[in-house]
């Protein structure tokens, strides 16, 4: 149901993977996942290594964070982060480039995996893997299956259905293997019989690529899934697979169902495998109007503006917005100087022009809005319901439901903010609900 | 540098607008107003021209001096307004003057005093229409005989079904010739297979579904056909029915008008039903000969109702 067609734009498709030199300082931010920061373990003056642990997850909502790069460090202090929020950091000076001595760096592909699923999840928590597809949830909690709650299917995400990103495309080209090796760890931790990859079927190289090598491993099947955004958003990703739909308010595994993204996948063969931490970003540099296109390996805390330099040399004159994912679900950079962080995908530089929004009309009341809405709600009505602060009604109509995909915005002719205003209503919601405790 | 720009998600648009919508359906609306001009000569020319020249003047002056906004003209509503007015009146000479009055109460009182486009509860030409209709019963019922002339006084005659209405459709009116248009009736009414091409086209550029033509003009027809099956000799048969009068042109262009129609497929199908059942309701045992005005500004009226009680399928029910 629902779904739009924007324009797809994946220009940096053919781009391969190159290596990102490592900058002179690294800012590493120790709120990098969903939930709490991370403590930090190190103090001003410490010498690192590529992979040591630097914060270390105290509470149950949280990931471990590890040093990108080897050096000293400088200070504990707070960074701004790309959306001018400070949060707790850790600045390692750079020198050198030493690793751990633990983490395997031969380009050895190393298949076998003798580890019982507890050991894989505590190995994923020890590695701070969190999901790459957006949400940076902790992986050792979401491969936690709950007492009572039982995984039918793993499905992993290789939709991406975003316009513009190429990183899970090149990981697939590039890395068919390991993938295919994160994925049957994944699916040992789990213990369910099938993995199923769903990767949309206008990617028909990735597809071909995966079939061939999935067919060497036991349990992977390769799903073409229909061309259409939001086809890569978690319920909906589980609904074209098994067919199964999970309800207002409840999660994937309810319905028997555990997803992670392509990308995760990989980082989960590199820190099972090889002994490495979540230390790096495989993201898209792309833009219509930058003189070239790239996908990168980037060790997190780069800074976006050390990206752009290393790249294209600098944003175009003609920059209007500089975004953090695609566009339909990214989010517009504040600060240049913040660094990257786990689960960036992308640096998208879009024009003056494209960035600027239509002025806002009077709705005509087409149902447009509704009729794209991937969750079968009415964002016309919540728009009215929330400028009014009708906020009680706003819930009773599922407006929690919202996957915040903007299809809605997308389409509508009147070019009413509908996504913004029905972020505004979930905060509201949620205030409420919150104050109701 | 410049600065960037920064808002929520989603940093891309469809480049959908209002704009755009409004002025295909006034694309999809030139076949009939061709139609209507080679039957009926220049007069439908001309009352449409100052149908439409009213309208948007008249929307443009209340914008600017009453209501003290930014004119919203070029948006195409209100020659959308002024097309469809005109569509629905005779085109005769006498219309060149009482279209007018028509714009005026079409977009003063059904659309601005609601508050411009969008917030109108019914269909503006529906409401300028039944206004022209109840002041001037007259002269908005002596409909040209349609023919190809360029004369300003034509011969006037009955529609097809004023005649039935009467006592008997005339032997000589044929279902081929209300679907092409050789019928008398309003200018834009008579020619179903220009409304349709319309239609076709709006249906194409998705905006408009198939639900409410479908369900308005299915329900004209199975409700006339079983009054026909129950008794030939009184009531019109079910196809010429559906081909005469403003069923073509209510169920595709008016009925079908976003702002007064309900949201949700479900909401249209009954939006649609209804404005089925009225019109054949108010056709054989109303006052008027003609009832698709009167049924879409009723169920114009139950519109906001049926949103509330049609919502589309939440995903996860």
């Amino acid at each position: 149901m629902g779904g739009v067609h924007p324009e797809e734009n994946k220009i940096s498709n053919d781009a391969a993977i190159e290596v990102m030199p490592v900058g002179k300082q690294m800012v590493v931010l120790m709120n990098q996942h969903l939930g709490a920061p991370a403590t930090p373990v190190v103090q001003k003056g410490d010498k690192v290594k590529v992979g040591q642990l630097i914060g270390e997850a105290q509470t149950f909502m949280c990931a471990n964070v590890h040093s990108p790069v080897s050096g000293t460090v400088l200070k504990v202090d707070t960074c701004k982060d790309a959306f001018g929020l400070a949060k707790p950091a850790v600045y390692i000076n750079v020198e050198g480039d030493e690793w751990m001595e633990s983490i395997d760096r031969t380009p050895d592909i190393k298949r076998e995996c003798t580890l019982e699923p507890k050991e894989i999840v505590a190995k994923l928590k020890e590695m701070g893997i969190v999901g790459l597809g957006g949400a940076t949830f902790p992986a050792h909690i979401k491969y936690s299956i709950p007492e009572g709650k039982k995984a039918e299917y793993l499905i992993i995400n290789a939709a991406e259905c975003e316009p513009y990103l190429t990183s899970d495309y090149r990981v697939m080209m590039e890395h068919a293997e390991e993938v295919c090796i994160g994925v049957s760890i994944l699916r040992k931790a789990l213990g369910v019989p099938n993995a199923y990859i769903g990767i949309e079927s206008n990617k028909p190289l990735a597809i071909a690529k995966m079939q061939e090598t999935a067919r060497q491993f036991e349990g992977i099947i390769i799903e073409p899934l229909k061309v259409k955004y939001p086809q890569g958003a978690e319920k909906q990703l589980i609904n074209a697979v098994t067919g199964r739909r999970v309800g207002s308010g409840k999660l994937p595994i309810d319905s028997g169902c555990v997803v992670s993204n392509l990308g995760t996948a990989f980082a989960v063969y590199e820190a099972i495998q090889k002994n490495k931490p979540l230390i790096e970003n495989i993201l898209t540099v792309t833009g219509k109007e930058l003189p070239s296109q790239h996908n990168y390996i980037v060790r997190i805390g780069t800074t976006y503006n050390e990206i752009i330099a290393h790249s294209i040399g600098q944003l175009p004159e003609t920059t209007g917005k500089v975004i953090s994912g695609g566009t339909m679900m990214g989010k517009a950079v504040v600060n240049l100087d913040a660094p990257t962080v786990k689960g960036n995908s992308s640096v998208l530089v879009i024009g003056e022009k494209e960035a600027r929004r239509n002025p806002e009309t009077n709705c005509i009341r087409c149902g447009k809005c509704a009729s794209v809405c991937p969750m079968g709600l009415e964002p016309y009505m919540f728009s009215l319901l929330v400028k009014n602060n009708r906020i009680e009604e706003a819930k009773a109509h599922n407006i929690l439901d919202c996957i915040e995909c903007g299809c809605c915005f997308f389409s509508c002719p009147a070019n009413k903010p509908l996504t913004d205003e029905i972020r505004l209503g979930k905060n509201k919601v949620r205030a409420m609900m919150a104050a109701k405790k | 540098m410049n600065l960037l720009n920064i808002s929520g998600s989603p940093h891309v648009h469809s480049d959908e607008s209002t704009k755009k919508i409004m002025w295909r359906v006034n694309l999809a609306l030139v076949p009939a107003l061709i139609v209507a001009t080679v039957f009926f000569g220049v007069n439908a020319l001309l009352v449409s021209l100052i149908s439409v020249v009213s309208c948007v003047l008249f929307q443009w002056l209340i914008e600017k001096y009453i209501l003290k906004q930014k004119p919203t003209i070029w948006d195409g509503s209100a020659v959308v307004t002024g097309l469809l007015l005109a569509f629905n009146v005779p085109a005769t000479a006498q219309m060149l003057w009482i279209v007018v009055i028509g714009a005026l109460v079409a977009i003063g009182i059904g659309k601005m005093s609601f508050g411009g486009l969008g917030k109108n509860p019914f269909n503006p030409a529906i409401v300028g229409r039944i206004f022209l209709l109840i002041s001037f019963p007259v002269q908005m019922t002596t409909w040209p005989v349609p023919g190809f002339t360029m004369s300003f006084d034509a011969a006037t005659g009955a529609t097809p079904l004023g005649a039935f209405k009467e006592g008997a459709l005339p032997a000589d009116v044929t279902l081929w010739d209300a679907f092409l248009g050789h019928i008398g009736g309003s200018m834009g009414e008579i020619s179903a297979i220009a409304i349709l091409i319309g239609a076709i086209y709006l249906l194409c550029r998705k905006i408009i579904t198939w639900h409410i033509p479908v369900a308005f003009i299915g329900t004209a027809f199975v409700f006339s056909a079983i009054l026909w099956l129950i008794n030939p000799e009184t009531y019109m048969d079910p196809v010429m029915t559906i081909f005469t009068g403003g069923i073509m042109l209510g169920a595709c262009f008016m009925a079908t008008d976003m702002v007064t129609s309900p949201m949700a497929k479900s909401g249209q199908l009954i939006f649609g039903f209804g404005c089925g059942l009225l019109t054949i309701i108010i056709r054989n045992w109303g006052a008027y000969p003609e009832g698709v005005s009167f049924a879409i500004l009723i169920m114009n009226s139950v519109t906001p109702l049926l949103n509330c009680w049609c919502k589309p399928k939440r995903f996860a029910e």
